[in-house]
């Protein structure tokens, strides 16, 4: 009998990987990719390396190191961590490798939780690398056996490519073995091919580009690519990686009788659009992200002198920004067919409160906020980066959102450009050790005249709780070096250095004062652990609550916008609900002394 | 209607980050796989999770994607009642909402940028186009012995319209709810359920 599991899109691609014989994990955290190294590492007893890295640059690299020495390696990421390991990656792809290695590259179409929607089949285009594009969970699975296996035959790096509905959608998942056998490192030293001198790199280029070919018929002949011609069909639709299903759902549903080809690798298989183009006379290209598929179509149309009217993203038919589903389909045959659309029934006559994500109760981010923003004032300038803190764009202390580590560095060129207000930045203690510590150690040395917040919550919060050099443990639990952030600093020539609680507001507000006067780059770093991991590591706190008759109404409380406070407009009192977590920081806000613990 | 026709349904559940709509789905997911029906869900995370508005969709008996097309939700399961509203696109006209009635308040309401609809308004509001079934399920949890499982009396009140056996979907609540509040739960759910069929 086979084993059926009901699981997420990321443990399935855990289990490919499982079921591929990986040897060593390597990557960094980023929605919608983390889930995959968060299984790995809960395993028990793993009989691979699994690591959380610095950043995407280093696990790409610890990957690649695996691979030349013969065994199967994987480095997970979102889609914007390849530009972090971009570097390592365009090369590699010259170099190639011996054991197979899988680049897998989380796309996140519609930004569900990312800072822009950068299709990562552009970078396989541009590497020359082959890109493998999951249309389900399930395919997602058994697609990384499969590119391990392919990646070891052409000795070339593959990506593989879910995006946010594979990642994060749950699915029915037919299970596999999981080998036993493990590959003996071999670390062949082969130096025409690992030391990339330009004598070896321009006839890696040469080889990189010989064996094109050989890997598009490879793919083509593979399960993730299938035609469907229909007889007297003049329509074809082709379907790429998830948006395929979508496609495939709606065909279905409405009983068309068309052609249909499913594409699930790259480069596109060209003996396959061919065969339907010269079919068909009308061919619509649904894709996610970028119109990669659709503009292969067309040149392959264009180079065999047939005439097909291709459709899609760059003819309006399907939208090229955000993400697609079943309705974006139907609304591109409807326009192919030139079929009236439905008018847009009215907007609910309800008029709804938004509900934007928001710090959690107690978050210590939130008080680190407050207590900047009373120092630094309105007019100050506040750069800030990514993670669960940009949501302090409510507290009016977050105006620049660029990219991992760039608070700093931003702040650097504000000041250099003459901006004479002060300038307070905010990073979070995992982003200061992917890439902020840089910024830091060039705007020391470069001498600009700059707060440095970090916001040190022990934890990489936003993607899940991820280990970071500063906690002291492993992705799997193991204990080892604590690197002290303070220390890390001075080491780097900041002069002004200064740990706080910033649960105590008086306290933080003076460092903040001090570092405001303090001419060059000063250091505040905020220490406190997140409430969520917190809470899991034991730490309970007393909850506090509003005494009614000492509460003037004034809602300075609830205006400091914890989740936990709210407002009582019968009584003209504020309230503490059941979600408080005992931070006291608003019982330091309140003028009136209503805010008391509760005694136990 | 073939017996996979009948087996079909496509469910919405919506919510506030923190509500537990992730396991009420679960639960929904693991019953279907074991009763084997193929099964297809799509969840929020990351970002989206902190106290915001959160949607899952679930598609039982369903080989393509994880995400209901627009007007194809057969029904919606709202663990908050603005959030019953937020995502109406996604249901058919006649579709079925089971509404829990206690709201939470968000910081836009509570920091005084906005207001909340008035609970009443809603429900008559969704009334007009749609078969609804409303009640507050935190008071059945609170109940039933705890108000965390409210959820699990959301997942007791839609188990009727699913195409899975009771039995089934009540062992796959004893499998994922924590092993000490297996009974509160189970309690949980009987609440929600019966309060759906005596409706």
């Amino acid at each position: 009998m086979t084993m059926r599991e009901y699981m997420l899109g990321n443990v399935a691609i855990a289990r490919g990987l499982l079921e591929g014989g990986v040897q060593v994990v390597a990557g960094y955290p980023g929605t919608p990719s983390s889930e995959i190294i968060d299984t790995l590492a809960a395993r028990k007893d793993p009989d691979y390396h699994i690591e959380w890295s610095v950043n995407e640059k280093v696990a790409m690299e610890v990957a690649v190191g695996a691979a030349w020495a013969s065994v199967r390696s994987v480095v997970t990421m979102k889609h914007v961590g390849l530009n972090v390991a971009a570097d390592p990656f365009m090369t590699l792809a010259y170099a190639g490798t011996k054991g197979g290695l899988i680049a897998i590259v989380a796309d996140d179409p519609s930004c569900h939780s990312s800072q822009n929607e950068q299709d990562t089949r552009r970078y396989a285009q541009f590497a020359l690398v082959p890109c493998f594009d999951p249309s389900t969970p399930q395919e997602a699975k058994n697609m990384l056996p499969y590119a391990f296996e392919f990646s070891e035959k052409f000795e070339v790096p593959v990506i593989f490519r879910p995006t946010t509905r594979i990642s994060h959608g749950k699915s029915d998942i037919e299970l596999g073995e999981i080998p036993v056998e493990k590959t003996a490192p071999n670390f062949e030293k082969l130096l025409d091919r690992w030391v990339m001198l330009p004598k070896n790199a321009r006839p890696r280029h040469t080889h990189l580009l010989s064996i094109q070919q050989s890997i598009e018929d490879a793919l083509a002949e593979s399960p993730w690519n299938s035609l469907e011609l229909k007889p007297d069909a003049k329509f074809g639709v082709i379907g790429a990686g998830i948006a395929s299903v979508y496609a495939k759902e709606a065909l279905v549903e409405l009983g068309l009788e068309v052609s249909y080809l499913k594409i699930g690798t790259y480069p596109v298989p060209r003996k396959l659009i061919l065969e339907l183009l010269e079919t068909v006379d009308t061919v619509l290209v649904f894709e996610e992200l970028e119109p990669i598929v659709e503009e292969q179509v067309k040149m392959i149309a264009q180079e065999a002198g047939l005439e097909v009217s291709v459709l899609g993203k760059t003819n309006g038919f399907v939208p090229r920004e955000g993400e697609l589903d079943v309705s974006a389909f139907l609304e591109a045959l409807k326009k192919t067919f030139d079929l009236e659309t439905e008018a847009e029934t009215s907007g609910t006559a309800l008029e709804l409160a938004p509900r934007p994500p928001a710090l959690c109760a107690g978050c210590s981010h939130r008080a680190t906020f407050y207590s900047m923003k009373k120092v630094f004032g309105k007019d100050a300038i506040y750069p800030s980066d990514i993670g669960c803190y940009t949501l302090g764009i409510q507290n009016g202390t977050v105006e620049t959102t660029l990219c991992m580590g760039s608070s700093i560095s931003v702040a650097s060129g504000l000041y250099h450009a003459g901006e004479k207000r002060p300038i307070c930045c905010s990073i979070g203690d995992s982003t200061f050790f992917h890439s902020g510590m840089n910024s830091l150690l060039n705007a020391i040395v470069n001498k600009a005249n700059i707060t440095v917040t970090i916001l040190d919550n022990r934890i990489t919060a936003m993607t899940g709780h991820q280990p970071n050099p500063g906690v002291g443990y492993t992705a799997t639990g193991e204990p080892t070096v604590q690197v002290s952030l303070e220390e890390l600093c001075k080491a780097m020539g900041a002069e002004f250095v200064s740990v706080v609680d910033p649960y105590r507001l008086e306290e933080t507000q003076e460092a903040f004062k001090a570092a405001k006067e303090f001419e060059g780059v000063a250091v505040v770093i905020t220490r406190q652990p997140c409430v969520i991991s917190g809470k899991r590591a034991g730490i309970r706190r007393a909850p506090y609550l509003v005494d009614p008759e000492k509460c003037e109404g004034c809602k300075q409380c609830v205006k400091f916008g914890c989740p936990a406070i709210e407002f009582n407009e019968k009584d003209k009192c504020a309230v503490i609900t059941s979600l408080c977590s005992g931070c006291g920081v608003c019982a330091q806000v309140c003028k009136f002394d209503a805010i008391l613990e509760v005694k136990r | 209607m073939s017996q996979a026709e009948q087996k079909k349904l496509d469910l919405l559940i919506t919510g506030v980050g923190g509500q537990g709509a992730i396991l009420a789905s679960d639960i929904i997911g693991k019953a279907a796989v074991t009763a084997g029906i193929p099964i297809r869900a799509a969840e929020t995370h990351g970002m989206a999770q902190r106290g915001g508005s959160v949607v899952n969709h679930i598609r039982v008996g369903n080989d393509y994607g994880s995400m209901i097309p627009k007007k194809g939700a057969d029904l919606l399961l709202a663990l908050e009642p603005m959030e019953a509203v937020r995502y109406l696109d996604f249901l058919k006209d006649g579709g079925v909402v089971i509404v829990n009635t206690q709201p939470i308040i968000p910081v836009t309401v509570t920091s005084g940028l906005t207001k909340y609809p008035e609970v009443p308004d809603i429900l008559e509001f969704l009334s007009e186009k749609y078969i609804v079934k409303a009640f507050n399920a935190d008071e059945l949890a609170y109940e039933a012995g705890s108000r965390l499982a409210m959820n699990v009396v959301m997942v007791g009140a839609v188990s009727g319209y699913l195409p899975i056996p009771k039995e089934i979907i009540l062992e796959s609540v004893k499998a994922l709810v924590p092993q000490k509040t297996i009974e509160v739960n189970l309690r949980a759910f009987e609440a929600g359920r019966q309060k759906v069929e005596e409706s």
